[in-house]
C-alpha cells in the first residue's frame, strides 16, 4: 500500500509540496476568519485544493516533451478563443472576458498565461543566447497580439500578467540587454500615449494610487481601508479570529484580491515575513528544479513560470498594501477561487514535471 | 552539452541569478512598505481602525418631572417620533435633505433650526430634523431607509403640559438651545441635549430637572449600522421636583380672573410658601417645547394683552392705597402715631403750610374725624397725608423698607424685578434732581414715585399676618432623585423679625379686618372664612374725577385704574396671603377683592363655597342689568 502511495507521490516535489501545504494552512486560516467563521467557505476552498492538486498530478505525469509538443496547438487555440470572446464573448461587470458554453464559461486569457511562456519557451529553447533581431521579434509578435486582445476586453492587469511571462521567458533565453533596456525606455516614454488610450476606471485608479483620500468613500475605499487593516496588525497582529477590520466589513473583498489585508490585520508584520519566505521558497525552489533541469524548453518554462508567480504576489501584495493601483489579481495559492487557482496548479504540475523528468547525470 | 547550448546555459543562469536578486529586492520593498504601514504608522492606523468602528453615542437623560404640592404633574416627558440625521454618515447633505423632504413634510423652521443644531454638535452626534412624526410618516421614512444612509427615525421624550395655559409663567417652558442660550451654558454638559429650560420654574432649576447625558460606544460596521454596544455610562435622569403651588388655587385664582388681565399671588405667611403664581393672559407652554411656529409667535407678540409678561415678577406698578396698612405700621413704629389716640380731620383735602395746592382723599366730601382704624377701614388719604409728612420721607423710606420694598424679594425664579421704593437719595441718583415736599405726601398714599409688584406686596400683607416677620417666598419644596429615591427638601433662609412691636402689628389687623366687616370692601363681607385686606387703585392717568371723586371719561378700557386688593385669612391665626391686581379694574373691591375671596375660600374652605364665589364674579362681569351688590359695591376710587 505504501508502496503504491509512494510510487504514485513520486513524481510530486516533496519541498513544493509542503510549502503549498503551508500556504494552504494559511488561506484557510485566514478565510475562516474573514468570512466570519464560515465553514462552507473553508471546506469549498479544500475541495478545490484537493481538485487543483489532482490537476498538479496529472500535468506532473506529463513529460516536457509532451508539453513542448502541445504548445502551438495550445497557443494558437487559446489565440483563437481570445479572438471568438473579442466578437462572441460574454460582456460581463463592463468586460468581455468570458466565453460561456452552457454548463461551463471560463476565460480564455487564464489558458493564456501559460500558453504564452509555453509557446515562446518552445521557440527559444532552439535558438541561442544571444538572441538575435529577429527572433526577438517574432517573438515580441507571439507575444503582442494575445496580450493585445487581452487589453481590448478591457483587462489590463491580466495583460500585463502575460506580457511579465513573456518576457521573463524573452530575458531569460538571453535577449541582449540593449534592446531590453529599449523596450523598458519606449514603454516609460508611452507612457503619455498609453494613458490616452486608458480607459477612465484604469486612469481613476492610478490617481486613487497617488492620493486615495480624494475619494475616501468611493474609489479610495478600497485603498484606505486596506491600509487600516494592515496598519493596525502592527507587528504582531491582532491575532486569529480578532480582525476588526474584516470581521464589521470595512475590507470590501477581503475573501479574494484584498484577503492579504485581512491576513495582516491578524498575523501582523511577523506572520507577513514567513507568508513572503514560503513565497520566495517556492521561487527558489522553482529556479532550481530550472537549473537542475538540462532541457532548455523545461528550464526556460520552469524559471519564467517561478518569477511569475512572485509577480503575482508582489501586485496583489503591493495593491493591498498601496504601492500600486488596484488590479484585480488574486494572490496565489490564498485567495478565495476557483479560476487562478486551476492555472497556479497546472503551473504547479510544469514544475514538478520537470523535476521529475530530469535526467541525471552520474 | 555542446558549446553553444553551454553558453546558452551560462547565460541562462546569470540571468537567473540576477533575476532572483531583483526578486528579492521587490520582496525588500515589500517588507519596507508593510513594515512603514504596520510599525512607523501603526498608531495612526491603529486609531483609524479604531474610529471606523466605535462611535459615542450620547444618551440624553429624562427631565424632572415637575409636581404640585399634592402631587399632581405640572410638566411631564412624553414619547414621540422624531426625524435624525448624523452628519458624519450622510455624503451629499443637500440631497438628501431635498429627497427626504419628498418623502415627509419639513417645515423651513425645522430646516433653519436644524442648520443651527449642526453647527452646534459634533458630527457623530444626531441632530434632529423633525419631530413628532405621526405613524405614516414613520413608515413613509422606514420604507425608504436604505436610500438615506445616516439618516434615523429615534423614539425621544419630549416634554409635555398637561394643564395647557394653567401656571404657564411659573412654569415656564423647555425650547431648543438657541445661540443665547450657547453663550451662558457649558456645552459638555449640554451634549446630545437638544432643549433648555427658558422661563420660570424650567429655568430657575434647570441643573436640577435637566440631569447628566450618558454615553454609550457602540461597534458600528461600514454602513454604519450598530453592530453592538460596547461600554455604557447611562444617563444620570433629572430630579422630579414638588413645587409648593397648590394646582386647585392655582386654577380658580385664574378662573376667578376670568380672562381680566392681571395676577394673584398667595403664600403661606408662617414660612412664604407660595400657594399660587398667576400672571394672566397666559400661554400653553406646549407650543414652545417643538419651537413655536410663526403664527402663533405672531399671536401672541401682537395681543394687545401682552400674554408673554410675567405680571408677578415683572409688573410693576403704583401700590396705591394697598400700602396703607404698611404706612400706618410706620407711622405707629415711629411713634407719629399714638395707638387710637391719635385722630386726623379729614375735609376732604390736605395742603402742606404755605401752600394752596390741594391734595385731594377720595372722598371729596371728607371722612370727619378718623383714627388709625377708621382711616384703614375707609382708605381716608388725607389721614396718610399727614401722618406721612409727620413722618418725614427718610422715616418713611426706612420703616417701609422692612416690608421688602424696593428690593427683590428673592424668590427662586429668575428675572425679578425690584419696583421703587423712593427717597431723596434715589431721586437724586435716578433723576438728578432733589426732593420735594409734595412728593412726600403722595408717596403716603402709595402713588407717586413708588412702583412695586404683586409679590411684594404679597409679601407685605405676610409680615402683616404672621406678626411681624418678612419670609423669603419660595415655590421649590422638594427634590427627589427618581432612581434612589432619595428626597431632598430645599432649604430657604429663615424669616426675618422686622422692628414692628406686637401692639402695633395687632392694631393694623384690626382695622385691615374693619376693610372686609366695616369699610371699603364690605362686598366679600359673609362668607364662612373672615377675611381681612386692603383696597387699592393705582393710576394709570391723570383721569377727571367728579365730586365724589368717580372717575369720568373713563370709557376707554386702557385709561381705567388697576384694581388692587391684599388680604389675610382667617382674621385669627392666618394661614394664607392673597396680592391681587386686575389691570383696568377700576375698583379695588369690587374688581379685585371677590378673586381673593375665592382662592382663599377654595383653600380655607371648600370647592363648594368658592365656586359660588366663582360664580358671583361671572355673573357681574356679564350683567344683563346692574345688580344690586355691584351698585352698592360702587364707591369710588379707594
Amino acid at each position: 500500500m505504501s508502496a503504491w502511495i509512494a510510487r504514485v507521490m513520486q513524481r510530486m516535489d516533496g519541498g513544493l509540496m509542503l510549502l503549498i501545504l503551508l500556504l494552504m494552512l494559511a488561506s484557510l486560516m485566514t478565510l475562516y476568519s474573514a468570512s466570519g467563521g464560515d465553514q462552507a467557505v473553508v471546506v469549498r476552498q479544500i475541495l478545490r485544493y484537493a481538485l487543483g492538486l489532482t490537476v498538479a498530478w496529472v500535468v506532473a505525469g506529463l513529460s516536457p516533451a509532451n508539453l513542448r509538443a502541445w504548445a502551438p496547438l495550445l497557443y494558437g487555440g487559446a489565440l483563437l478563443l481570445l479572438v471568438a470572446v473579442a466578437v462572441l464573448g460574454e460582456v460581463r461587470l463592463g468586460a468581455r472576458r468570458w466565453l460561456d458554453l452552457g454548463p461551463v464559461s471560463f476565460q480564455p486569457s487564464e489558458i493564456m498565461k501559460l500558453a504564452l511562456p509555453m509557446m515562446l519557451a518552445r521557440y527559444y529553447a532552439q535558438r541561442e543566447a544571444p538572441l538575435k533581431v529577429g527572433s526577438v521579434l517574432f517573438g515580441l509578435l507571439l507575444m503582442g497580439i494575445p496580450v493585445a486582445l487581452v487589453m481590448k476586453q478591457p483587462d489590463l492587469g491580466t495583460a500585463v500578467l502575460i506580457a511579465t511571462a513573456g518576457m521573463f521567458v524573452l530575458l531569460l533565453a538571453g535577449c541582449p540587454w540593449r534592446w531590453f533596456m529599449g523596450m523598458t525606455g519606449l514603454v516609460a516614454a508611452s507612457a503619455p500615449v498609453l494613458w490616452h488610450f486608458m480607459h477612465d476606471y484604469q486612469r481613476q485608479r492610478i490617481i486613487t494610487l497617488l492620493d486615495p483620500q480624494a475619494d475616501p468613500l468611493g474609489a479610495g475605499y478600497h485603498i484606505i481601508q486596506s491600509m487600516i487593516a494592515i496598519g493596525s496588525g502592527g507587528f504582531w497582529g491582532k491575532g486569529w479570529m480578532q480582525g476588526s477590520q474584516s470581521h464589521l466589513d470595512f475590507i470590501p473583498e477581503r475573501q479574494t484580491d484584498f484577503i492579504f489585508a485581512a491576513f495582516a490585520e491578524e498575523f501582523g508584520l511577523f506572520g507577513e515575513l514567513v507568508l513572503l519566505a514560503l513565497y520566495l521558497a517556492i521561487v527558489g525552489r522553482g529556479i532550481v528544479i530550472a537549473i537542475e533541469s538540462n532541457d532548455p524548453f523545461s528550464r526556460l518554462l520552469a524559471a519564467a513560470l517561478s518569477f511569475t508567480l512572485f509577480i503575482y504576489v508582489f501586485v496583489n501584495i503591493g495593491m493591498t498594501a498601496g504601492l500600486l493601483p488596484v488590479v484585480g489579481v488574486p494572490l496565489p495559492f490564498i485567495s478565495y477561487g476557483g479560476t487562478s487557482m486551476v492555472t497556479l496548479m497546472v503551473c504547479l504540475g510544469v514544475l514538478m514535471s520537470v523535476r521529475s523528468h530530469r535526467r541525471v547525470n552520474l | 552539452m555542446d558549446i553553444l547550448g553551454e553558453r546558452s546555459y551560462r547565460v541562462f543562469g546569470r540571468r537567473v541569478a540576477g533575476t532572483f536578486v531583483v526578486i528579492l529586492l521587490l520582496a525588500a520593498l515589500l517588507m519596507g512598505r508593510l513594515f512603514y504601514l504596520q510599525a512607523l504608522r501603526y498608531n495612526h492606523y491603529s486609531t483609524l481602525s479604531t474610529q471606523n468602528r466605535i462611535s459615542m453615542v450620547p444618551l440624553p437623560p429624562a427631565r424632572g418631572f415637575i409636581l404640585d404640592r399634592k402631587g399632581r404633574v405640572l410638566a411631564e416627558n412624553r414619547a414621540s417620533y422624531t426625524l435624525e440625521v448624523v452628519p458624519e454618515r450622510v455624503q451629499d447633505l443637500p440631497r438628501t435633505l431635498r429627497e427626504l423632504g419628498q418623502a415627509i413634510p419639513i417645515s423651513a423652521e425645522s430646516l433653519s433650526d436644524f442648520y443651527r443644531d449642526i453647527k452646534r454638535k459634533r458630527p457623530f452626534e444626531a441632530v434632529i430634523l423633525r419631530q413628532r412624526l405621526n405613524a405614516e410618516e414613520v413608515a413613509a421614512f422606514a420604507v425608504r431607509r436604505h436610500q438615506f444612509p445616516g439618516v434615523e427615525v429615534n423614539a425621544r421624550l419630549h416634554r409635555y403640559y398637561p394643564n395647557a395655559a394653567v401656571a404657564s409663567h411659573l412654569l415656564g417652558y423647555v425650547g431648543r438651545i438657541n445661540s443665547k442660550d450657547l453663550t451662558r451654558i457649558d456645552p459638555d454638559q449640554y451634549a446630545g441635549l437638544d432643549y433648555i429650560g427658558k422661563d420660570g420654574v424650567e429655568q430657575a432649576y434647570e441643573t436640577e430637572l435637566r440631569g447628566k447625558a450618558g454615553y454609550k460606544q457602540v461597534e458600528i460596521n461600514s454602513h454604519g449600522r450598530v453592530v453592538r454596544d460596547l461600554e455604557r455610562l447611562p444617563a444620570i435622569p433629572g430630579k422630579n421636583m414638588t413645587l409648593t403651588i397648590d394646582l386647585d388655587l392655582q386654577q380658580i385664582a385664574e378662573a376667578a380672573l376670568a380672562g381680566r388681565p392681571g395676577a394673584v399671588v398667595a403664600l403661606n405667611p408662617a414660612n412664604g410658601e407660595v400657594l399660587a403664581l398667576v400672571s394672566q393672559p397666559g400661554f400653553d407652554p406646549n407650543w414652545f417645547v417643538n419651537g413655536i411656529d410663526q403664527v402663533r409667535w405672531a399671536m401672541l407678540r401682537d395681543d394687545p394683552d401682552h400674554p408673554m409678561n410675567n405680571r408677578f415678577l415683572r409688573g410693576v406698578f403704583p401700590p396705591g392705597s394697598t400700602l396703607k396698612p404698611f404706612v400706618a405700621l410706620a407711622a405707629l413704629n415711629t411713634d407719629v402715631i399714638d395707638d387710637t389716640h391719635t385722630s386726623v380731620s379729614c375735609h376732604g383735602f390736605f395742603q402742606l403750610p404755605g401752600s394752596s395746592h390741594r391734595y385731594h382723599c377720595w372722598r371729596r366730601s371728607g371722612h370727619g374725624s378718623k383714627d388709625v382704624l377708621g382711616a384703614i377701614a375707609q382708605s381716608c388719604d388725607v389721614f396718610f397725608y399727614t401722618v406721612t409728612r409727620a413722618m418725614g420721607i427718610e422715616r418713611f423710606y426706612q420703616n417701609l423698607s422692612y416690608f421688602g420694598f424696593g428690593q427683590p424679594s428673592g424668590i427662586d425664579l429668575q428675572g425679578e424685578k425690584r419696583g421703587v421704593l423712593p427717597n431723596p437719595a434715589w431721586k437724586r441718583k435716578r433723576y438728578k434732581q432733589p426732593w420735594y415736599p409734595g412728593e412726600t405726601i403722595i408717596a403716603g398714599i402709595g402713588q407717586g414715585y413708588n412702583l412695586s409688584t404683586p409679590l411684594q406686596l404679597a409679601r407685605a400683607t405676610a409680615v402683616v399676618a404672621n406678626g411681624g416677620l418678612l419670609v423669603q417666598p419660595h415655590i421649590g419644596k422638594r427634590l427627589w432623585d427618581p432612581l434612589t429615591g432619595k428626597q431632598q427638601t430645599l432649604a430657604f433662609p429663615k424669616p426675618v423679625k422686622t422692628p414692628f412691636q406686637a401692639s402695633d402689628l395687632a392694631l393694623v389687623q384690626q382695622g385691615m379686618a374693619l376693610v372686609v366687616s366695616g369699610g371699603t370692601a364690605t362686598n366679600i363681607n359673609g362668607g364662612p372664612v373672615p377675611i381681612a385686606g386692603k383696597t387699592g387703585t393705582a393710576q394709570v392717568a391723570t383721569i377727571r374725577r367728579d365730586a365724589s371723586g368717580r372717575a369720568q371719561n373713563s370709557s376707554l378700557r386702557a385709561l381705567k385704574d388697576h384694581a388692587l386688593f391684599i388680604a389675610y385669612a382667617p382674621v385669627q391665626a392666618p394661614k394664607i396671603a392673597v396680592a391681587v391686581i386686575v389691570e383696568h379694574g377700576e375698583h379695588g373691591n369690587t374688581a379685585a377683592a371677590p378673586v381673593a375671596k375665592a382662592v382663599i375660600e377654595r383653600y380655607l374652605a371648600d370647592e363648594a363655597v368658592s365656586s359660588k364665589t366663582l360664580e358671583r364674579i361671572l355673573t357681574s362681569l356679564h350683567p344683563a342689568t346692574p345688580t344690586a351688590s355691584s351698585v352698592s359695591a360702587a364707591g369710588g376710587r379707594e
